[in-house]
């Protein structure tokens, strides 16, 4: 047993955390961005984009995965131009990793928070209004605590999804070990290879980190809604 | 300072049409649920557009559809009373009155300390919303409100989610706050018995359209229509016929009546208020024998729906104080009812 895991390469693990934290990051400020945008929105205009930023939710991501190979690839005009540019490079690194797992996990996080929002009472944001608070103060200062659980819970979502993706990861950032080969990437490359034992223990640990992550943050979005929220 | 509206708005099912220019500081809106009196509450807090019109605060144009001036609720110093507080559930009692203050970025803590303590808020200021009674809720509130110095109030059905003893103790204490306030209200409400505590001035409202707008003691009195008779709770009235200068026959009820006004040529219907109706012993003027239909009981008050040998589909309601909760309704009844020629109104349809 301590020989197996003596020879556990454990880059796999810090890759997975490392790119859910990111694109945990990056799509909850996009997700509830959206949210609010869409929230302003006519009925009509509101359903139409709700469905784009819905669409990685629904469509298998390896659709995902392409559509990102076709604009981030060096040879097409965008990643291109981000290249020379920006010495930015999407496909075959890890930040493709982040850039698939944001992608994937974003509608999670979006509708958990329009969700949310809906939510809010309305006249708050009228009191708000009539009060003389500025839209930013109303904002941040009575809506994003009302609609507090919401988020907490689109964000725990967006977590899980981003440390699992793996299709639109696999697609975009390779399987490269050390640098783009994530925990799920890992077991479909070891399950491939034949290495079940090892295919076998990063299951068991990305089902312990998963199971841990959702269990800790419900606990602290549970504490403080004590009393505190709603009526 | 006077507010003067004269709005339309286009909703669903019917348009809403108001216009009037209030000449006291102490305004309601009466009328049934559904007729529009919230969105025009709603409408001078610049949270909905009218379609066009023109609203006028305290000699500042606040909304005018021709002239595109269309203040943001913010800028037009109002302050609204919602029909659920709507207090910020997160915040705490304290950080909930910060939010109303308008002077700069943060409030004095000793202007919060006064705000707090004239609206018996005290030992309160580091509760959350969820943790207060329903007046203490309504008391933060105005607080929150009246912290940012608003020109004018709106307070939206401000009773109705209160009952019985908290309510009558809620009215008296706003009353005692809306005597220190300077400043112009506007209160909309579906209870005459708000509307005639509240209000100087008063318009009634049905179906989006404005009836009538008048004193509130003048439009209780002689309400001029029928529909606002009704509205002002009025259950009793009957088509008339004018036999002379002060004398009316009512065709519902068969009676002859006196009347202490005139009686013009376009009135076409008589009303009483079940209240004023007196018993009488000896048959005369205005006097009527009648029998009881149909009684109903309530705590203070007997009411009998009676009819009199002339009625046929008709009934009067009549309203009679009670002496004690075991006082048999039956017993003590007068051979005549009179209905004092001073308080029968003259209406038009």
């Amino acid at each position: 047993m301590t020989e197996f895991l003596q020879d556990i390469n454990w880059s796999p693990l810090w890759i997975s955390l490392k790119t859910g934290a990111v694109a945990t990051l990056i799509a909850f400020f996009l997700g509830i961005f959206c949210a609010r945008k869409i929230m302003k929105l006519r009925p009509g205009a509101r359903a139409v984009l709700d469905g784009i930023l819905t669409m990685p939710l629904v469509l298998p991501p390896t659709v995902a995965g392409f559509l990102l190979l076709m604009l981030f690839s060096l040879r097409r005009p965008f990643g291109e131009f981000l290249f020379e540019n920006f010495d930015f490079k999407v496909v075959q690194t890890w930040k493709g990793c982040v850039v698939a797992a944001a992608v994937i996990a974003f509608p999670l996080m979006y509708r958990n928070a329009r969700a949310a929002f809906e939510q809010v009472d309305i006249n708050l944001i009228y009191a708000g209004q009539t009060l003389g608070m500025s839209d930013f103060r109303i904002f941040w200062k009575v809506i994003i605590p009302a609609a507090a659980p919401g988020i907490a819970s689109g964000t725990v979502l967006a977590f899980a999804r981003a440390i699992g993706e793996y299709g639109a990861t696999s697609m975009l950032a390779g399987n490269i070990l050390g640098k783009t080969r994530t925990v799920s990437v890992a077991i479909a490359a070891e399950t491939a290879a034949g290495n079940y034992d090892v295919a076998a223990f990063w299951v068991v640990v990305i089902v312990l980190i998963s199971f841990l992550v959702v269990t800790l943050i419900n606990i602290v979005s549970g504490r403080g809604m004590n009393g505190r929220r709603w009526i | 300072m006077a507010i003067s509206i004269d709005i339309e708005k286009k909703l669903k099912g019917f348009t809403l049409k108001v216009k009037f220019d209030s000449g006291t500081s102490r305004v309601g809106i009466l009328g049934a649920s559904g007729s529009g009196k919230s969105m025009t509450l709603r409408c001078i807090a610049g949270i909905e557009k009218p379609d066009r019109g023109r609203i006028v605060l305290g000699g500042r144009t606040v909304f005018d559809s021709e002239k595109k001036i269309d203040l943001k609720p913010r800028e037009r110093r109002i302050g609204y009373l919602f029909q659920n507080y709507a207090l910020f559930p997160t915040m705490t009692v304290k950080e909930n009155i910060r939010c109303g203050f308008r002077g700069g970025r943060k409030a004095p803590e000793e202007l919060i300390a006064d705000y707090l303590k004239r609206y018996q808020l005290e030992g309160l200021e580091d509760h959350y919303p969820s943790q207060l009674s329903g007046g203490q809720q309504q008391r933060a509130a105005l607080a929150r409100m009246m912290i940012g110095e608003p020109e004018v109030i709106l307070l939206d059905e401000p009773f109705s989610a209160l009952d019985g003893y908290l309510k009558d103790v809620l009215q008296k204490d706003m009353q005692r706050f809306l005597g220190d306030y300077s400043g112009d209200m506007l209160m909309v409400t579906h209870s005459r018995d708000e509307a005639f505590r509240f209000c100087r001035e008063l318009m009634l409202l049905k179906d989006g359209k404005t009836l009538t707008y008048g004193d509130t003691r003048e439009l209780f009195e002689q309400p001029g229509l029928l529909e606002a008779s009704r509205l002002t709770g009025c259950k009793n009235n009957s088509r008339i016929e004018r036999l002379g200068e002060y004398e009316i026959f009512a065709l519902d009820w068969g009676i002859s009546l006196r009347t202490a006004r005139k009686v013009e040529d376009d009135m076409t219907h008589v009303a009483i208020r079940g209240h004023w109706i007196r018993g009488a012993e000896q048959n005369g003027e205005n006097c009527i024998p009648f029998h009881a239909v149909e009684y109903v009981e309530t705590t203070f008050e007997h009411q009998y729906l009676i009819k009199s040998p002339g009625m046929e589909d008709s009934v009067l309601w009549w309203m009679r104080p009670r002496n004690g909760f075991h006082e048999d309704p039956e017993k003590n009844l007068p051979p005549y009812l009179y209905l004092p020629p001073e308080h029968l109104m003259l209406l038009k349809s």
